[in-house]
């Protein structure tokens, strides 16, 4: 005979419960045992090419010129070229849809908030190859005529283009955000004679700031792993930038331009298997610093 | 009343939201340094009414009042009235215990440096004096730099009206500000406002009759957004003269 206690512990909740819960941990065990063999499936197939190169001559070298004989695997002007346009898109779009979700939460009347929250989000559909098109056919050829330089398709015009692309995201995560800050904060703040800048500025960002570093977070990993756009205007040299307007070569457009012309099993192949594992190492890399930043806040 | 005694006078206050007649025709005398308190069924238009006092209706963009509510002689519901100083005469305690995601110091210094005041000294001094004044300094003292929010919700209240009282405010309004505490929690509070009547106006929304009965000096009974009765506290709740009064307080509806 079972004991009562026993009963009571069981009994909770009774079978569909039981059942629920299982499902969900068989859920989430295989979302991270995916996720590991993305990890291992990339490793195991960049890994390899540690055998013909060394790990320094792949991070450091300046020379990408993968199909000479013998290849050139250096990977450096691609590392330069994701770092350089995530960077410049993140530091020129993230302080924009900032603004935009604080004017949108905070000051548009209502009427107003929903009509750019539509926007925001249809801008948001709009697919990067759109963007990308746009960008060749106009926003790079004006460029090239305006400032009078040798190519539109550079650094700049990928950094605006990529700005584009997540402005829309960060905006309208940003003003969820803010939106979701209770109303009783604001009450407070302006019963105690703050303005609606005090009150925005000192209160209400402060409160959502962690759901704003997500969000910003979500725009840089969206700009870090966009390949259409910067496959289309890059410009695809492999050099590391030394202004905004030198073309670059990514390492995502590396790989979606060259994967398919290389032989299964050769150096370059898993070449470019290892450039996917440093895009996917760089994304954990911000995720962690990201997670270390919000416990420190946390503990403040 | 005297008229020396009076604080907030209310004249033909007539307060709308949209097509909703939530106010009418409100004629009140607040005294200074008592406690006034609020009673009535939900709905009856006491919250609203301690609403208009530090013009918080404002955020209301259908909400429309008519009438006059003076502070000592000042028109509060003019379009030329500075609503930011105002509020700084017109402290707010809220429902629900609603510290700012800071510091408790920062939580209390908050009211302070909206007016100007950097120095550490003096922020220093105004904090521990407003702490002390709710009641809360024994209790706090060691862990000022940690959030408010980590504190339990008595004493999270007690964290509000200290920084209700940072900005050195004639009047305290405050909205039920025990319905979200136990009744420890709530005892302390009302221990609290009795203390704060030496120094300010006190104006208690409550839905416990018991609490009004206990700390207040005045007492004022709406219904359906009238003022039906407003009476010294023990006149309310021993021999009303309004009929609605007698059935609301002996607990007949409500």
């Amino acid at each position: 005979m079972r004991k009562k206690s026993d009963i009571a512990q069981n009994s909770f909740g009774g079978r569909g419960d039981r059942i629920a819960s299982y499902l969900i941990f068989a859920f989430s065990v295989a979302g991270v045992l995916l996720m590991a063999f993305i990890l291992l499936f990339l490793a195991g197939n960049g890994l390899p090419v540690l055998k013909e190169v060394s790990i320094k001559d792949i991070l450091f070298a300046f020379d990408w010129y993968p199909v000479e004989d013998p290849p050139a695997l250096g990977m450096l002007p691609l590392i330069a070229g994701t770092v350089s346009a995530t960077l410049l898109s993140s530091v020129m779009a993230l302080p924009v849809a900032f603004l935009l979700a604080v004017f949108t939460a905070e000051i548009a009347p209502r009427r107003m908030r929903s009509g750019i929250k539509v926007l925001l989000e249809l801008l948001g559909f709009i697919p990067s190859i759109v963007i990308g098109f746009l960008g060749m056919m106009v926003l790079a050829p004006w460029m090239q005529g305006a400032l009078n330089i040798a190519t539109g398709l550079n650094l700049l015009t990928t950094s605006i283009l990529l700005g584009f692309l997540i402005i829309p995201l960060v905006a309208s995560l940003s003003e969820e955000a803010l939106s979701s800050v209770p109303y009783e904060l604001r009450d407070a703040s302006y019963a105690l004679g703050a303005t609606r800048w005090e009150t925005i500025f000192k209160v209400v960002v402060p409160y959502a700031l962690p759901g704003i570093s997500s969000a910003a977070l979500l725009g840089i990993m969206r700009a870090l792993g966009e390949t259409m756009i910067v496959l289309m205007v890059a410009g695809g040299a492999a050099i590391v930038p030394r202004s905004f307007f030198d073309p670059v070569r990514p390492l995502t457009s590396t790989i979606a331009a060259e994967m398919g012309e290389t032989p299964v099993g050769s150096t370059h192949y898993h070449a470019l298997f290892f450039a996917g594992l440093i895009l996917l190492l760089i994304t954990i890399a911000i995720n962690l610093a990201s997670y270390a930043i919000e416990k420190r806040g946390v503990r403040q | 009343m005297d008229s020396d005694k009076v604080q907030i006078r209310t004249l033909g206050l007539d307060l709308y939201y949209g097509y909703a007649h939530v106010l009418k025709k409100i004629e009140l005398d607040i005294g200074r340094r008592a406690v006034t308190a609020f009673i009535g069924p939900s709905g009856c238009g006491k919250s609203s009414y301690l609403r208009c006092l530090n013009r918080m209706n404002d955020f209301i963009p259908s909400a429309r009042i008519t009438g006059r509510i003076e502070l000592e002689g000042m028109d509060i519901l003019s379009a030329e009235t500075d609503v930011i100083a105002l509020r700084r005469r017109v402290g707010m305690v809220f429902q629900r215990p609603n510290p700012f995601p800071m510091s408790i110091y920062d939580n209390v210094a908050y009211g302070p440096r909206l007016n100007g005041i950097k120095d550490k000294e003096r922020l220093d001094e105004i904090v521990k004096r407003s702490l002390n004044a709710a009641a809360l300094w024994d209790e706090v003292k060691i862990k000022l730099n940690q959030p408010g929010t980590g504190l339990s919700g008595g004493q999270q209240q007690r964290l509000c009206i200290a920084r209700a009282i940072a900005t050195e405010p004639d009047v305290l309004l405050m909205d039920e500000p025990t319905s979200a505490l136990d009744p420890m929690a709530t005892a302390r509070i009302e221990e609290l406002v009795r203390e704060l009547k030496e120094h300010y106006t006190v104006v208690i929304v409550t839905h416990n009759m018991q609490q009004a009965a206990r700390i207040s000096d005045m007492t004022a009974f709406f219904l359906l957004g009238e003022l039906i009765e407003y009476d010294r506290t023990a006149r309310i709740f021993t021999s009303p003269s309004d009929k609605r009064t007698e059935d609301y307080i002996s607990g007949r509806f409500g």
